[in-house]
């Protein structure tokens, strides 16, 4: 053999061992005891292993957005009050081992519990908590949800530099242990509020040790670098794979607490959620990929739970372009869907077909049943509006993200519309960002959209459909809306309010700039050996009550 | 052969500059940003945001503001992971990538070039049609196929590795980059038998292979000591590529087996609009794509003679 031919060879042979040295050597140099738990081992050592799907973008409450984020924030950070045990409108104490408000709930008290600590050893103070939505409120800080807190007097005119001094903001710590917040108007559901991310205290210290009071991005999310005040602690952050986090000793009510740790998997793709859940790899599943739900519902039936959750599936209407513009069309596109066989034959996770708006489970408000299946009133309205049998009806176009069960969806109400009114809609898919600016710049006809409820109260579903609201994007406005949305902002007493709010979604449902299609459910693959998680409709779970039963049960 | 190295080099600068130019504007033409979201922030928060990344600059002023961080090697913050910046991403997946890339690598080659060898040795005969039809049938099955049908086969049936996850379990025997890794592996056999199958006959038909075998060689010798050296060429040239592309495009694969490598991460940038990462992926994945067609220009060079010149 040639010394160049025996040269490459050796070379590949001197790689190929390198690897497998490499590969072993890998496996058991790096510790990797704490993160390989099997379910067993788990359970015995009382770790939960979950997913809540995709990987969170930031760990700072006040830079956070989605659903994933606040998850996993949850187990570390510690609001005012805390979810309860099994009903979403009911909290427990948190920071504040007490409260109290004014008649009308525009000023309310919290009293910080002198034991509440951070995981550095500060106390938790009224002070903090000022701290933080100063820092939320600071413009250039850039915080999406910013505007979540302006309901708090002033707090506007601060974001928007009309003031300079924050001390006119309704925040103000009357000593360390007493947080007063004043409100612009009457807000019962406050307390619900108070648990989204937006209003999550932060550890003034370790922020300003990172950076500026405005500064994004900082370091001080990683582990080892993040201070808590919640039930756990992080160990790790191995991005795109699992977040782990272990019980904190200086939780105020860590005796209560019932778990040693949990990992968060981040796990995008619901088919590997899927097997990685068949192999006893996770406790949990966020989702349910849609071809599984009959195999789960027949099968192993004690896996699979559905529960009710605060969204709503609809499409947004473009009510500025010809015959969109018309409430008789609007209404009777509504009309002529039949949802119930949208949710049975495509969807099969025991979706709601939505007759109103704002879905149920939301406290005392009880939902619409304003919309339902008439083809025949569908029909009419038609024919009413100028239309006869769909004729003359201008071409639209059924536009949505790609993703399949969308595509499903908008193909069985193209299908409907025209069955049952003679309307011709093509559809269009687009890729997600691509979609999100077509749909903010309206420059659609019918829009996919979805929204879900942030706390326990119809104005997260209702005030984006106010003139001139970011979120709006259909052109629809309607002064005596508005002006029902700022009563009901005035408005002290709980059962009144309601009725406002009530009236309101009347209105938007005589007008409609949207189709209704359905109201959402939750749907996830659990071990049984997890214990006390209840069937919660915004999906917050305060992990300290959730438990593990120390024996060996798995899927087959 | 120093000089062609060389000369290989410094063609990299001007190439990964094109490359980083078309992309940095490609980026800014294709529609939506990367602070968008199905739930609005406001305009003024959007404007903040664009301020403090510096993307409400003019387009020229952002691309030379680039370009000045990019030849200090800095390539500035992700978006997407809020407290990284893209070397950062970078060095954390990178190293997995290259770990599976490496052993799918050595799998193709020697599962591949074994099987065409012996193909090519048995022409026309089943040792020749087993190994090629179950190539093709390697070509025509998609990694999306093949992946999960191993994570079911091993990991849920055979428990012998993990179907999600990079710091996988301690009771499976197998380290969670083995069947990435023999999934990414085989597809790039089945190709690699192909080409080798090809070689191996095209040198075989050859004159001093007859004359080899007059002066009564024996088989074994004639095959590993002439034949191979000049069969394995297309293969060697197509190495380069193939490396290359097992590193970077191990996308699908990482994504069905849950693993945080860079794959993921490139494809993952361009769904966020994070233009940083894009151009930080982008720009990494080209220079490996130059420097290795260039070791396998090298490695050719050193194979055949007939090419020095």
């Amino acid at each position: 053999m040639s010394s160049a031919m025996r040269t490459v060879i050796g070379l590949i042979a001197v790689l190929f061992a390198g690897v497998l040295v490499w590969m072993f050597a890998r496996g058991t140099a790096t510790d990797r005891s704490s993160y390989s738990l099997t379910l067993r081992e788990a359970n015995r050592n009382k770790i939960l292993l979950l997913t809540v799907g995709s990987e969170p973008r930031t760990l700072d409450p006040q830079a956070a957005q989605g659903v994933t984020e606040h998850h996993i924030i949850m187990a570390m950070i510690e609001g005012l009050v805390a979810p309860s045990i099994n009903d979403q409108a009911k909290v427990v104490p948190g920071m504040a081992d007490r409260w109290e408000h004014n008649d009308d709930y525009s000023v309310w008290t919290f009293h910080i519990g002198e034991d509440r600590k951070w995981s550095n050893g500060d106390p938790v103070t009224a002070h903090d908590f000022v701290f933080s939505y100063k820092r939320m409120l600071t413009a250039s800080f850039g915080a999406q949800y910013a505007e979540n807190l302006y309901i708090l007097k002033g707090a506007e005119e601060y974001y928007r530099g009309q003031t300079r001094n924050f001390d006119d903001v309704g925040v103000k710590a009357i000593d360390d242990h007493n947080l007063r917040i004043e409100l612009v108007g009457p807000t019962p559901y406050l307390l619900s509020l108070v648990q989204h991310d937006s209003w999550l205290p932060i550890n003034p210290k370790t922020i300003l040790k990172f950076g500026n009071i405005d500064t994004r991005d900082t370091k001080w999310t990683h582990a080892g670098n993040y201070v808590a005040n919640g039930p756990f602690l992080m160990k790790t952050w191995r991005p795109n794979d699992v977040i782990e986090v272990v019980r904190n000793p200086l939780y105020w009510d860590a005796a209560n607490v019932k778990l040693n740790g949990i990992n968060f998997y981040s796990i995008e793709n619901s088919n590997t959620a899927g097997r990685a859940f068949q192999a006893g790899q996770l406790h949990k599943t966020d989702q349910v990929s849609l071809d599984k739900v009959p195999y789960y519902r027949r099968v192993h039936p004690e896996l699979i739970r559905i529960d009710p959750y605060e969204g709503v599936y609809f499409y947004r209407i473009n009510i500025s372009r010809k015959a969109l513009d018309n409430p008789k069309v609007r209404l009777a596109l509504n009309l002529a869907i039949d949802r119930d066989a949208i949710v049975k034959n495509i969807l099969r996770e025991d979706q709601k077909p939505a007759t109103g708006f704002t879905p149920p489970g939301m406290g005392d408000y009880t939902p619409l049943n304003k919309i339902t299946y008439d083809p025949e009133r569908a029909r009419q309205l038609l024919a009413e509006a100028g239309y006869p049998k769909g004729k003359g009806f201008p071409k639209f176009t059924i536009h949505f993200n790609t993703l399949e069960s969308h595509r499903a969806i908008a193909e069985a109400i193209q299908q409907m519309w025209k069955e049952e009114l003679g309307i011709d809609v093509t559809l269009e898919n687009q890729e997600w960002k691509v979609y999100l600016d077509t749909q903010n710049s309206m420059n659609y006809d019918i829009s996919r959209s979805a929204w879900i409820g942030d706390f326990m109260d119809p104005v997260t579903f209702l005030s984006m459909w106010t003139a001139g609201n970011g979120n709006n994007n259909t052109h629809w406005a309607n002064s005596k809306y508005d002006a029902l949305i700022e009563q009901a902002a005035r408005t002290g007493d709980p059962k009144t309010r309601l009725d406002i709010l009530h009236r309101a979604e009347e209105l938007f449902l005589s007008e409609l700039p949207v189709v209704l299609v359905y109201w959402y459910t939750n749907t996830y693959l659990v071990q049984p050996s997890v214990q006390n998680w209840y069937p919660l409709v915004l999906g917050n779970h305060n992990y300290k009550f959730i438990n593990l039963k120390d024996e060996f049960e798995r899927a087959k | 052969m120093i000089k062609v190295i060389a000369g290989r080099l410094l063609q990299l600068i001007p190439v990964l500059w094109i490359i980083l130019t078309l992309t940095f504007f490609m980026t800014k033409i294709v529609p939506g940003g990367p602070f968008s979201a199905e739930r609005q922030a406001t305009p003024e928060v959007i404007a903040q945001l664009n301020a403090y990344y510096g993307l409400d600059k003019p387009v020229w002023q952002q691309y030379l503001g680039y370009l000045s961080k990019v030849v200090r090697f800095d390539f500035g913050p992700s978006y997407t992971y809020q407290s990284e910046s893209v070397n950062e991403v970078i060095g954390r997946a990178f190293p997995i990538s290259l770990q599976i890339g490496t052993l799918a690598f050595c799998i193709a080659l020697v599962i591949g070039a074994t099987a065409g060898v012996i193909a090519a040795v048995n022409k026309n005969k089943l040792l020749d049609y087993l190994p090629m039809s179950i190539s093709m049938l390697g070509i025509c099955l998609p990694t999306f196929v093949l992946g999960p049908i191993f994570a079911l086969v091993f990991g849920l049936v055979l428990k012998l590795a993990p179907v999600s996850g990079w710091y996988g379990l301690n009771y499976v025997p197998l380290h969670p980059a083995v069947m990435p890794a023999v999934t990414l592996g085989l597809f790039y056999a089945a190709y690699i038998a192909r080409l080798t199958r090809g070689g191996m006959l095209d040198i075989l038909n050859q004159d001093f292979i007859r004359t080899a075998r007059a002066k009564g060689v024996p088989e074994h010798e004639i095959i590993l000591r002439h034949a191979l050296r000049g069969g394995l060429l297309p293969v060697v040239a197509f190495l380069g590529p193939c490396f290359a592309g097992l590193i970077s495009g191990s996308f699908v694969v990482e994504k069905v087996f849950n693993v945080p490598g860079l794959g993921q991460e490139f494809i993952k940038s361009v769904f966020n609009r994070d233009y940083p990462l894009i151009l930080g992926t982008v720009v990494f994945f080209g220079a490996l794509i130059v420097i290795f067609n260039l070791v396998s220009d090298v490695v050719q060079l050193l194979l055949d003679p007939r090419s020095r010149n």
